[in-house]
């Protein structure tokens, strides 16, 4: 792999988190269990959707071979995809959506906190203003948790029942491989080491005010970030995101 | 009506005739009240009902712009609906019990959005027709004689009047672009134009609550005005896409200065009004289950709420001790 190759490696990776879990959320609007959470899902997804648009762009020029935002998101298939499993998961309820919202959450704050000093000055500026938006889902996400967890036994049900489901899927978010370790003696990436520890803190801290407890680690899922193997999920968010992009190639929307 | 009844309605009438606008705490008749609660109301349950046709697509939109710029719409409805629930509030409606009555069948939306989004066209369609249609009610609305109404309403047209263009963008670039998309615009026309005409209500003949409406400037322009408001407005707009409007009665009249038009097939305006639409079952399911299945969030989100008022009422305790 050329330096350039993972370069564009990473941004995808970045990109394409923003973009199926902006995807995810989108599928709330209209459907949200009060019209103000509505609207507030409706909000970060809108971010999320504009991130994957500026890292998709950036990364189409680091590819260097003429690929625009459209181009990645409409025309790669499931392999060609990079986002971590846990933001392809489905919403299911609205525990599911806030526990898997706040599992990533407090990732990619970490993760923007670091890229705010990147040497990639495009993905700099991206994630300076990224990070605005990213704290405040944080803080959304994490308020939920914490209502939910201790609201009434039912949620509390439910939300420990998300937790220890999607607890499997964050294993991949912090653990480097080849690309995150090139990108960060390069300094473009972020110090995946100095975000698990950051993580499992913000994540313990606000586990513990929720009343839920940390499942036990089992066995850690992965395969997105480096495509080897999404779930049987993804399959379907491409094939609905895609549709018409597929069904009239080559036409300007 | 007793002496002081009297005295009071020929104030209030007055008031409106002198383009007053009532405020919440003003004494109104109760007519007038009940008549705003379901106008209001039935406005607030359209913006939110009419998330679905248009969020139907958000997951397949064509490029990353059209999704956000979708998105970004259909939360404008909601943040309508919510406002709109707001100023029903002011009248002393409960916007639970509201929207329980749009669940159970008593309180009406707009028809339109008992028809379906087939095509990512209609997308362009909804916003360039139904919000058009939308806006000549609307900006009537604005000078409503009921004060957070009209107010209410400023707010919600200019955003109404950026999503008409947006829609109509989308329909003119497909129309610049391929047969197939332009096809698909015209198909979306002719599904959308009848519907669409159909929103302004009634003709004025069979129309049940525009003339005391007027009397109270709720309303300022009868079913048949605005809808022939409407017609003139976009029939050039359908012709500066070079797509056609299905109506072959369709034709300009140089006496009266506007176009003629064909008649609306009203069996089956009343059909949708009545439930037997092509999609009122759907959105209406859909609109329960979100309700349904969100009250477990609901009842924790209070239930948190309660205990962090007592926590906080205890530490309180402690502190002054």
């Amino acid at each position: 792999m050329t330096q350039q190759q993972a370069h564009f490696e990473y941004l995808l990776r970045l990109g394409d988190n923003a973009l199926i879990l902006g995807h995810r959320l989108s599928e709330w609007c209209g459907h949200g269990p009060v019209l103000e959470q509505d609207i507030a899902m409706t909000n970060i997804s809108l971010d999320q959707v504009g991130q994957a648009r500026s890292i998709l762009a950036h990364a189409g020029a680091v590819e260097g071979k003429g690929r625009n935002e459209d181009n990645l998101a409409y025309l790669r298939d499931v392999w060609a995809y990079r986002n971590v499993l846990l933001v392809e998961q489905p919403n299911e309820d609205f525990a599911f959506t806030m526990v898997r919202q706040f599992l990533f959450d407090a990732f990619n704050f970490y993760l923007h906190e670091e890229l705010k000093s990147s040497k990639d000055d495009q993905l700099r500026a991206i994630a300076e203003k990224s990070l605005k938006e990213i704290a405040y889902h944080l803080r959304f996400s994490s308020e939920w948790v914490i209502r939910l967890g201790d609201g009434t036994e039912e949620s509390h049900r439910k939300m420990q029942h998300a937790l220890n489901s999607l607890w499997t899927y964050t294993g991949e978010l912090t653990t480097p491989d080849e690309v995150d370790k090139r990108m960060q003696e390069a300094g473009i990436g972020a110090d995946l080491g100095r975000i698990q520890s950051l993580y499992d803190e913000k994540v313990a801290a606000i586990l513990q005010e929720a009343t839920l407890e940390q499942p036990p680690v089992k066995y850690m899922q992965s395969g997105g970030k480096n495509g080897k193997m999404h779930t049987e999920y993804l399959g379907y968010i491409l094939a609905e995101m895609q549709f018409v992009q597929r069904a009239y190639p080559g036409m300007e929307w | 009506m007793d002496p002081k009844q009297k005295a009071l309605l020929e104030h209030f009438q007055a008031r409106i005739d002198a383009e007053e606008k009532i405020e919440p705490k003003d004494w109104m008749p109760d007519e007038y009240r009940k008549t705003l609660i379901r106008q209001i109301s039935q406005h607030a349950h359209s913006e939110i009902v009419g998330m679905l046709p248009e969020g139907n697509w958000i997951g397949r939109a064509p490029s990353l712009r059209r999704k956000v710029a979708l998105l970004a719409k259909v939360q404008d409805e909601a943040g309508h609906g919510l406002y709109l629930y707001g100023a029903a509030e002011t009248l002393g409606a409960d916007r639970e019990d509201l929207i329980d009555e749009l669940h159970q069948g008593k309180a009406k939306y707009s028809s339109i959005f008992n028809y379906p989004t087939l095509s990512w066209a209609d997308i362009g369609a909804i916003g360039w027709l139904v919000d058009g249609a939308a806006i000549m009610n609307q900006v009537m609305l604005t000078r409503t004689s009921y004060g957070p109404y009209a107010r209410a309403m400023v707010r919600i047209c200019k955003e109404e009047s950026f999503h008409q263009r947006q829609g109509y963008e989308i329909l003119l670039a497909l129309c610049r672009g391929t047969e197939a998309q332009k096809n698909m615009a015209q198909d979306a026309l002719n599904r959308w134009w009848w519907p669409s005409l159909m929103m302004f209500g009634p003709s004025d003949k069979d129309s049940s609550h525009t003339e005391q409406s007027m009397k109270w400037k709720i309303k300022r322009k009868t079913n048949d005005e605005l809808r022939q408001q409407f017609v003139d407005v976009t029939v050039p707009q359908a012709d500066f896409l070079g797509i056609t409007v299905p109506d072959p009665g369709l034709k300009w009249n140089e006496e009266t200065g506007h176009y003629d038009f064909g008649e609306i097939n009203w069996d089956e305006f009343w059909q949708v009004v009545k439930g037997n639409g092509p999609c009122n079952e759907q959105r209406m399911k859909a609109r329960i289950k979100a309700h349904e299945e969100g009250a477990w969030v609901r009842e924790a989100a209070m239930a948190y709420a309660e205990k962090r008022r007592k926590r906080k009422e205890r530490e309180e305790a402690v502190r002054v001790a």
